[in-house]
């Protein structure tokens, strides 16, 4: 679940400089036709360095965005759910796992990428730095986290590097389940007792600011996207995800009687939604580490890397003997 | 008289499902690596999903709703082995408990497949498949880490030496076994220990680890007529926790 909110911070274009000039037009020319570049196609560095950003974060977001959700499998309420819970999360830890291989492909081990996960230097989707309090806080992360991360992840889809194209394609089909089971827990929560209303609309208070902040600051915050987007690595824009987005969902959480807490949301009349906008400035202290749970988040993976270390040391031990699975 | 002995027997295995099932579900965001994660995320979907298929054919057989039943029941009326309740402490332990437990399930539904009572026969031959999978990984993992480092081997050692006792706990004997017996329904745990013991030294005799002392070894009964460690009931009241704000509700 990733809604591209921070990739594109600190390039540096001056690099660009020093690439052949001949492969670098053979390059975009190959993007402008529409064709995929591959693992072992030339490309500049540039464009190496950030989409090994880009699908690392994502990687990142899956991980770490399985750790709210996943509190709640424990305590999820009846059969049904419970397994639906199960199954969800770890679809997460398994669109990770392909994209943490997609990422391979361009030089970073994973163990590179969790190492900079847990000291700090990579990011993740910020909004996975605030706490899950209810059950019903997993439903709205199922539901319209999953639906933001869609939009993003769609329009990424069509992008330029083949092996993050075809994580994607097959990660979004996933999600469009993770969104109809996301959708039915929370109807089933408006259209229940008044405990449960009341619980669901106090996780929608709760999470709609970050929401709001998912696909990143605003586009005229935003620097440097442009080359990003004539090399098909960024596909949209942040506020057009963020217009496509509410154009999909804020009628569906209406259509449920519940109430968005902005009182100036509202489609204009030159169909553009308009709202109060986001704090950014608090969405830059949480990216930065001063968020309400980033430090537990990271602590938590720490503690799982520390602790499954024995495991992978090994596995990877020449004395192991590997044993072929029969299936 | 048989109607109670069945149901007991489908009490224990359901109950053993859907703990093992919520433990394995524990490592889901923790693994010692993404691969391992996901398995023992899809072997708890399994294992929750033979315990849901128990439930059914317990209400059928005039018991509660599976729902009712698995998250409104107290420590002390559950009839799972002690061994699934134990917490899921390193990966280690959970391998081993995971070998330990999944090698006699395959063996008990292998012989429920066989069972003269009909709708038993069917869900147990339809679910040892899933099964299967879950012993195949056990015995992969237990064979690659018991031969790898010093540190996994002994790791593996003493995780094993702790559980054993726990799961020869699986096979408590029921008040109910000659009745099964005799019915055809069930060949008794007496008979499973014994082929399981076989199969669990067969895959050590592969491994660096040692074989356990069979004859010594002091089985940990009490589970299977709802005596507990102190680990069920606070796992019972976080599994139930959102599902009695309002157990008439729909979630």
């Amino acid at each position: 679940m990733y809604g591209g909110g921070n990739v594109f911070e600190a390039t540096r274009f001056d690099d660009l400089q020093q690439e052949d000039p001949v492969k670098l037009a053979e390059f975009e020319a190959r993007i402008a036709r529409g064709e995929k570049i591959e693992p072992t196609d030339w490309m500049p560095q540039l464009y190496r360095k950030q989409l090994i950003r880009m699908i690392e974060q994502h990687a990142h977001s899956e991980i770490i965005g399985a750790l709210p959700e996943g509190t709640w499998i424990t305590r999820a309420p009846g059969f049904r759910r419970k397994l639906a819970q199960m199954a969800k999360v770890q679809d997460e830890v398994g669109h990770a796992q392909l994209l943490y291989s997609a990422a391979e492909t361009l030089g970073k081990t994973r163990e590179q990428m969790l190492t900079d996960l847990i000291n700090g230097k990579s990011k993740y989707s910020n909004v996975f730095n605030y706490p899950a309090f209810t059950w019903a806080d997993s439903n709205i992360i199922s539901w319209l986290i999953d639906a933001g991360a869609i939009v993003n992840q769609m329009a990424n889809a069509k992008g330029s590097y083949g092996p993050y194209c075809r994580a994607l394609d097959r990660i979004c089909a996933e999600e469009a389940f993770h969104l109809k089971y996301g959708h039915d827990a929370v109807v089933h929560m408006a259209t229940g007792s008044p405990i449960q209303r009341k619980m669901i609309q106090e996780a929608l208070n709760r999470w709609w600011p970050p929401i709001m902040t998912f696909f990143g600051p605003s586009d005229k915050m935003s620097t440097h996207t442009e080359t990003l987007m004539r090399w098909k690595v960024k596909m949209a824009s942040n506020d057009a995800c963020r217009q496509q987005f509410l154009d999909m969902y804020v009628p569906k959480i209406w259509e449920l009687g519940l109430s968005v807490p902005d009182p100036k949301l509202r489609k204009n009349e030159q169909g553009v939604w308009e709202y109060t906008e986001p704090d950014w400035d608090e969405f830059k202290r949480v990216i930065n580490g001063d968020g309400p749970c980033n430090a537990e988040r990271l602590a938590v993976r720490r503690t799982a890397e520390e602790r499954g270390a024995w495991v992978r040391r090994a596995l990877l031990s020449p004395k192991a003997e590997y044993v072929r699975p029969l299936a | 008289m048989q109607d109670l002995a069945l149901k007991d027997l489908l009490y224990k295995i359901a109950d053993d499902e859907l703990i093992l099932g919520h433990r394995n579900s524990e490592w889901t965001g923790i693994g010692p690596m993404l691969e391992e994660d996901i398995a023992f995320s899809s072997m708890a979907q399994d294992k929750l999903g033979h315990s849901l298929a128990f439930y059914t054919l317990l209400h059928e057989l005039g018991e509660g709703d599976p729902d009712t039943v698995a998250f409104m029941r107290n420590a002390d009326q559950y009839h799972n082995c002690q061994l699934v309740e134990l917490p899921i402490g390193e990966y280690d332990f959970s391998l081993i408990r995971h070998f330990l437990f999944d090698n006699a399930e395959l063996l008990r539904f292998e012989a429920l497949s066989q069972s003269s009572h009909e709708e038993v026969a069917k869900i147990a031959a339809k679910l040892k498949g899933e099964i299967k999978y879950h012993v195949l990984h056990a015995n992969t993992m237990v064979k690659q880490l018991g031969t790898a480092t010093q540190d996994s081997i002994s790791r593996l050692q003493q995780s094993l030496e702790y559980a054993l006792p726990f799961a020869l706990g699986i096979f408590e004997p029921s008040t109910y076994e000659q009745e099964l017996l005799d019915a055809g329904i069930y060949v008794g745990e007496a008979a499973l220990q014994a082929q399981w013991q076989e199969r669990i030294s067969a895959v050590l005799a592969k491994t660096s680890l040692k074989q356990p002392d069979w004859a010594s070894l002091q089985p940990v009964y009490g589970g299977r007529y709802g005596q507990h460690t102190q680990h069920l009931q606070p796992l019972l009241d976080e599994m139930a926790e959102v599902f009695k704000i309002d157990p008439t509700a729909e979630w």
